[in-house]
């Protein structure tokens, strides 16, 4: 058979009373308020709550510890172990970008560098921090695993500037990410 | 009319009201917030001053301090009175409420603690508190808006439904108190115990045949007139003029800023009353349990046995409040058919039948 039959549950007489169910919810209600009070409230320890019920109260505690791996934050760039830059401004990332957050002006390495004339480095990379929308596909499409969506998620600025984030600031919140495929150094 | 009266009264007026009333009505929606976050395993407002307490302050700022938009296509003098309408009578009728005991002055003059002391007690509440309702129907007709039009149609067949039930059911409690005047009612209940509490240790009365074989009427009218007070206050399962999840806000949705927190406080001032008179007539108003006010030392007029009952007073209503807002976050909106049945044909005749129970009981009583 496809269907199940589903029979309405016969009430009692003193169901049909409506009075005394009316009770039985009051009566939930308050086992819930006093759980709360008494803060034994159940998955009070799952959900990190700080005080009443089951809320976290959020600047003072946190959700980090329980942030799971794949968490997309703020996105950022990587240097590798010699603290060369990763990006070599292929511009895959401005191109996928669903916000248009991402903007990109490629430039060479400059002479003097060791690296020079190795490959191209991004001149200027700035993610509109008020556009972006933790997609995760620019970490998704780099080529060069070069820019990663980091654990941080509390991005606050006073302006629309200070949510500019410029190339220093990307590596800054990046810093140095090791262990990656190494293309075009002497590690490889 | 003395020079002491007129001053009395001012002096009462502007403390029952403003000092004491208007901060309940605050409170009371802090009160509200914190209980539902508490029944719903959540914090609430905490933030602002000392565990929130002074939310209600930013709350009105907040109010006070947003536009005031009047849309282009109400009635606008109809609109404008009708947020008045349904504030003001919530305030009116608290001038009937004793919030204790009277006192009696050095100079010998004695000082009732309720600002009119009027020989009609419940039926000049019934009279002004009706007149509210003509508030949400005048904001739901001049706002122009059909969310707003249903929710006040509602309002007033609602009104039809509960107010007769609300009458009826306590013409038991007068038959058995004799009297119209509440200050009457509550020196009987200080003397003979509450009406739903029949036991008196303070007095000679002890525990009455009178009381005992009146209980059960009087519980029964304590029940309807209890669910009949919440209708009258638009409170939860009978909140359908409002219902937020189908008529968006129901009769005040085209209002915005200070003329919709009118709206809102006297929801909470008409349910800061109803709690009052519940207690008043029921739960013995200022009086303490078990004739306990009847000793010498309490009913000696001093201004210690005043601030005792007044304190007493304020307990209870307290109390309903917090029942009222208990129930609020319990129980499901009644449908409306279900609202209607329940008005017409539960309460309706059980407030009829009660009526003629007492009157059989109380004619064997005094025979």
């Amino acid at each position: 058979m496809s269907f199940i039959k589903v029979n309405r549950p016969k009430l009692k007489w003193y169901e049909h009373l409506y009075f005394p169910t009316l009770f039985g919810g009051l009566k939930i209600t308050l086992g819930h308020a006093i759980r709360s009070v008494k803060s034994t409230t159940r998955g009070k320890k799952e959900m990190n709550s700080s005080g009443l019920g089951i809320t976290m109260q959020y600047p003072e505690t946190k959700w980090d510890e329980f942030l799971p791996d794949w968490y997309r934050g703020v996105p950022a760039l990587v240097t590798d172990e010699q603290e060369r830059e990763r990006c070599v401004s292929c511009q895959l990332c401005e191109f996928i970008c669903p916000p248009k957050a991402i903007r990109i002006t490629p430039g060479e390495i400059e002479d003097g560098n060791e690296w020079a004339k190795v490959e191209k480095a991004p001149k200027e990379f700035d993610i509109d921090m008020t556009r972006c929308i933790y997609c995760g596909l620019c970490e998704e499409v780099c080529p060069e695993q070069a820019i990663y969506l980091r654990q941080d998620y509390s991005i606050t600025g006073l302006s629309r500037k200070d949510l500019m984030h410029d190339k220093e600031k990307l590596y800054e919140i990046g810093g140095k990410r090791v262990g990656l495929v190494n293309k075009w150094n002497k590690l490889k | 009319m003395d020079a002491f009266f007129i001053i009395s009264t001012l002096i009462k007026i502007v403390v029952i009201t403003f000092l004491l009333l208007l901060p309940m009505i605050a409170y009371s929606v802090y009160a509200e917030r914190r209980v539902s976050a508490i029944i719903q395993d959540r914090v609430g407002p905490n933030r602002v001053g000392f565990q929130g307490l002074l939310q209600p302050i930013a709350d009105g700022i907040k109010f006070l301090l947003k536009e005031e938009f009047t849309p282009g296509h109400v009635r606008k003098g109809f609109f404008i009175l009708a947020p008045i309408l349904t504030m003001a009578p919530a305030l009116i009728t608290v001038a009937v409420i004793p919030f204790g005991s009277d006192i009696i002055l050095n100079t010998g003059r004695t000082l009732a603690l309720s600002i009119a002391q009027v020989e009609i007690g419940p039926l000049f509440i019934f009279a002004i508190a009706s007149i509210s309702v003509y508030g949400i129907a005048i904001a739901g007709w001049a706002s122009n808006s059909k969310y707003a039009y249903f929710g006040s149609v509602r309002s007033a067949a609602q009104m039809i439904s509960y107010e007769i039930a609300l009458g009826l059911s306590i013409i038991p409690v007068l038959m058995l108190f004799g009297s119209f005047n509440l200050n009457d009612m509550i020196n009987y209940q200080a003397e003979h115990g509450w009406l739903l509490l029949p036991i008196s240790i303070g007095h000679e009365h002890g525990v009455t045949k009178e009381g005992l074989l009146t209980w059960f009427p009087m519980l029964i009218a304590f029940i309807i007139f209890t669910v009949s007070i919440f209708a009258e206050t638009n409170r939860m399962p009978f909140d359908l003029p409002e219902c937020e999840t189908e008529l968006v806000g129901g009769y005040h949705t085209e209002y915005s800023s200070m003329k919709f927190a009118l709206f809102f406080l006297g929801e909470y001032a008409a349910m800061i009353v109803g709690s009052a008179v519940i207690v008043t007539i029921f739960l013995g108003g200022w009086s303490l349990p078990f004739g306990l006010s009847h000793t010498e030392f309490l009913s000696s007029g001093s201004i210690w046995a005043g601030l005792i009952h007044i304190g007493c007073f304020l307990a209870k209503l307290i109390g309903f409040i917090v029942f009222f807002i208990w129930v609020r976050w319990s129980i499901p909106r009644f449908r409306y058919d279900q609202l209607m049945k329940l008005g017409w044909v539960v309460f309706f005749e059980l407030a009829l039948v009660n009526v003629v129970i007492t009157a059989v009981i109380l004619y064997f009583l005094a025979r």
